[in-house]
């Protein structure tokens, strides 16, 4: 069955009262946005608190559902059939050709769920129920009605035209980008910030990401492999601003002045330092890790109060009581898994202690840090100043 | 100033070479299965690059077949040989230090119930000739052995394992994989006994994507590449020209002023070797610790430096070498098994870097390289994992 015309269905946004507008321009942006990726042409448009694609000629439907579902604040996707008022005797006709043509079997139960905008239509939403009802009945006698639980719920909407529809597409749900300001995240090779990413832009934050580059000890495709992830981050967020911070003398500084067990700690407020700067710099209103509780010894309760004490902004962690197979579960779902386990990463493991301390005083820290006077500032204004930015999309 | 010191992964296509192909792409594109002139002109092509490689090997042009590359030319020459000659027996010889290309028809035929013995190396990477003499039987139909390792130019002893082989049972096919060898060493098929000889073309400064198998004439092979018939119905597809017109040139390239091009590598080798001398705690690999082994590959250990950061080092600066091993914290990367079969100690495993040359290597760019080298080492060091 081909289908000229899709239904997106939006949750959350109706909530918001006066701004509604605002969310749903926003989510119009982002479909038109999102169609780009998808061969053919496509029409936008709102209408009486509705959002319909219209198909313009030839088009791929699995490319287009796909873009779809990659917007935030869709929650549903329905292909509908769309036609003119001409009675209600064309009205079943076509209903019953849909039917004919989506279910093949014949054999299910089913409800007619109309709904009457146009109120000057002749028939009630019980009376458009019932009729339909009973013209399906004969027309497929294998099937049953289920007003309960029916296993396709047909859904008949009276406009200007008519609407028919019974499947639904899941959405990404979510707030459309673009709503919720912007925020800085600090992305690595792995699996759990990508997912962070993902996470946080779902509630409509656009994003911007660093990444922090120690050549010769990590590699190009280790590069290669974060711009990788940015990209396929942004197909929900849409495009990235990605910095690339040459963080090698810093390490090295780091590892040559302060205890090694106390490493990591360091370095990631210097990462913490860095990402904040970038974020103040582009208007970001927080930062984003994939730090979970417990995970490593850099993210135990102690650490991370740690490496949140130099930032200012609010630090957001969406991932913060996720296990790891949570985590992977929603890597798999946006397509950054296969990526982020690809194994470049660890020529940097020189930096990481053997034991590195999981409880950090913070005095102590600060103590070992103090150390640094000499150059830490000169190297982090060197890092900041030679930092690549590359636009990912 | 950049020095490409990876020839060994693939080399810089030659000017002659790349003209070639291009004419023949787009002037004498014909097909050689028409039959009208534009096929029998591009036919042309076919039959004097055959020729040319015939002539270096001292074979016959009948008995040279195009492939797609070096691992094509080895999985041909063992599953082809080996299902052919099923009949006769089942075991296979081949070494432990064998190229992937190798290998892993090897696990396929050992899938497909052929008996494979994989004999062991010395600390240089050699195969010790009793081992082969110890490992053949009555069941045995085809031995496999490289003729340069391509990880630290270690030669095996290709022509008294031909003759061992030989003096066992002549029935026995010998293949030697020959991709690193071709080029830099004269391989006369017939006289030294080898039935299959497999060889790449973008390892001589020709076309990636080309490579050929010689397959001795009264040699029992099955085709692989089932199709239209081309090449006597041994490889079918069609004819690759201007792939096979770019081989056949760089392999006359390859073996013309030959021994001025062998003088020029060894010169390169032993200024690279002398200053590598001078460095301290660096171990050479291989036969080149004694003056031996192919002309254009040194594969030495840094003790101390991750050979992955020490490549990564040397790529900053415009210098391209291989590592042969990897992060041995990463269990997902496996450490090189030819490294591992010399038995080298993990220490050394995880620092041992693979330097090759071409005929376009220059003095220059050695000098380059080992002023780098002794720049970085001290540096990388101070920054080791404790």
């Amino acid at each position: 069955m081909t289908f000229k015309t899709f239904l997106i269905k939006y949750g959350e946004i109706g909530i918001k009262g006066k701004n509604r507008y605002l969310f749903e321009e926003a989510l119009v942006k982002q479909i038109r946005h999102a169609l780009k990726k998808a061969e053919g042409d496509f029409d936008v448009r709102r209408e009486q608190g509705r959002i319909y694609v219209d198909c313009l000629g030839a088009y791929d439907f699995e490319e287009t559902v796909d873009a779809l579902k990659h917007v935030f604040g869709v929650v549903g996707i329905c292909p509908v059939v769309v036609t003119e008022d001409e009675g209600f005797d064309a009205l079943a006709e076509t209903v019953i050709s849909y039917i004919g043509e989506m279910y093949p079997q014949k054999n299910q139960t089913f409800k007619v769920d109309a709904r009457r905008a146009r109120k000057n239509y002749p028939r009630t939403s019980m009376e458009i129920n019932a009729d339909l009802g009973e013209r399906i009945l004969e027309a497929f006698p294998g099937m049953h009605v289920d007003v309960h639980t029916p296993q396709i719920m047909l859904s008949v909407e009276i406009r200007e035209k008519i609407y028919i529809y019974s499947r639904i597409i899941p959405g990404a749900g979510g707030m459309p980008v673009g709503t919720n300001g912007k925020a800085m995240l600090l992305l690595s090779g792995g699996i759990d910030s990508p997912v962070a990413g993902y996470m946080i832009s779902k509630r409509g934050v656009k994003i911007d990401a660093v990444y922090f580059h120690a050549p010769p000890y990590t590699s190009e495709r280790a590069k290669q492999k974060v711009i990788d992830l940015a990209r396929i981050v942004s197909h929900y967020s849409g495009p990235i601003m990605l910095h690339v911070v040459n963080f090698t003398d810093i390490q090295l500084y780091i590892y040559e002045q302060c205890p090694h067990e106390e490493l990591t700690i360091i370095m990631r407020r210097y990462m913490m330092r860095i990402a904040e700067h970038f974020a103040q710099e582009t208007g970001s209103l927080g930062l984003i890790t994939g730090e979970s509780i417990g995970q490593v010894a850099s993210q135990t309760m102690q650490s991370l109060a740690a490496t949140n004490e130099v930032c200012s902004m609010p630090v957001y962690r969406p991932l913060i009581g996720f296990d790891k197979q949570e985590i992977v579960d929603v890597s798999l779902k946006i397509g950054a898994y296969e990526t982020s386990i690809q194994p470049f990463e660890d020529c940097c493991t020189i930096f990481v202690a053997k034991h590195p301390v999981t409880k950090p005083n913070l005095n102590i820290i600060r103590r070992s840090e103090g150390k640094l006077a000499e150059k830490i500032d000169d190297l982090v204004k060197t890092a900041i100043e030679t930092t690549e930015k590359i636009w990912v999309e | 100033m950049e020095a490409y010191l990876d020839n060994s992964a693939t080399t810089r296509c030659m000017d002659s070479v790349k003209d070639i192909v291009v004419k023949a792409m787009t002037e004498d594109f014909g097909n050689p299965s028409s039959k009208h002139a534009k096929g029998v002109q591009a036919e042309r092509y076919l039959r004097e690059a055959r020729e040319e490689i015939a002539r270096t090997l001292k074979v016959s042009e009948k008995e040279i077949y195009f492939t797609s590359g070096g691992t094509e030319s080895d999985n041909w020459a063992l599953i082809g040989a080996a299902l052919a000659n099923r009949r006769a027996g089942n075991h296979i010889i081949t070494t432990a230090v064998e190229h992937a290309a190798v290998l892993q028809p090897m696990a396929y035929l050992k899938e497909q119930g052929f008996e494979v013995t994989y004999l062991p190396v010395d600390r240089q990477g050699c195969v010790r000739l009793e081992d082969l003499q110890a490992a053949l039987k009555k069941e045995t139909i085809l031995v496999s052995m490289m003729y340069i390792n391509n990880e630290v130019g270690t030669k095996e002893p290709v022509e008294e394992a031909a003759k061992i082989v030989k003096e066992y049972n002549p029935q026995i096919l010998f293949h030697v994989d020959a991709i690193q060898a071709y080029g830099k060493y004269r391989i006369y098929p017939k006289r030294t006994g080898i039935d299959l000889l497999s060889v790449s073309g973008h390892k001589i400064h020709g076309p990636k994507g080309t490579g050929f198998l010689y397959i001795g004439e009264k040699v029992k092979i099955k085709p692989l590449i089932l199709g239209g018939g081309q090449q006597k119905g041994m490889r079918s597809g069609t004819d690759n020209v201007p792939g096979a017109a770019g081989l056949g040139l760089a392999a006359r390239e390859a073996y013309s002023s030959f021994e001025e091009k062998l003088s020029h590598l060894a010169a390169i080798k032993e200024r690279f070797l002398r200053r590598v001398a001078e460095l301290p705690d660096t171990v050479v690999q291989g036969q080149a610790a004694d003056g031996g082994g192919a002309p254009h590959i040194v594969s030495v250990s840094f003790l101390g430096v991750r050979s992955e950061v020490l490549l990564h080092a040397l790529e900053e600066r415009g210098i391209y070498v291989s590592s042969g091993s990897a992060c041995s914290s990463n269990k997902k990367l496996p450490v090189s098994t030819v490294l591992k079969e010399m038995k080298l100690e993990s220490s050394l495993l995880e620092s041992t870097v693979r330097f090759s040359f071409s005929v376009f290597t220059t003095e220059k760019e050695i000098d380059y390289c080992l002023e780098q080298l002794e720049e970085l080492l001290p540096m990388l060091r101070r920054f080791t994992r404790h």
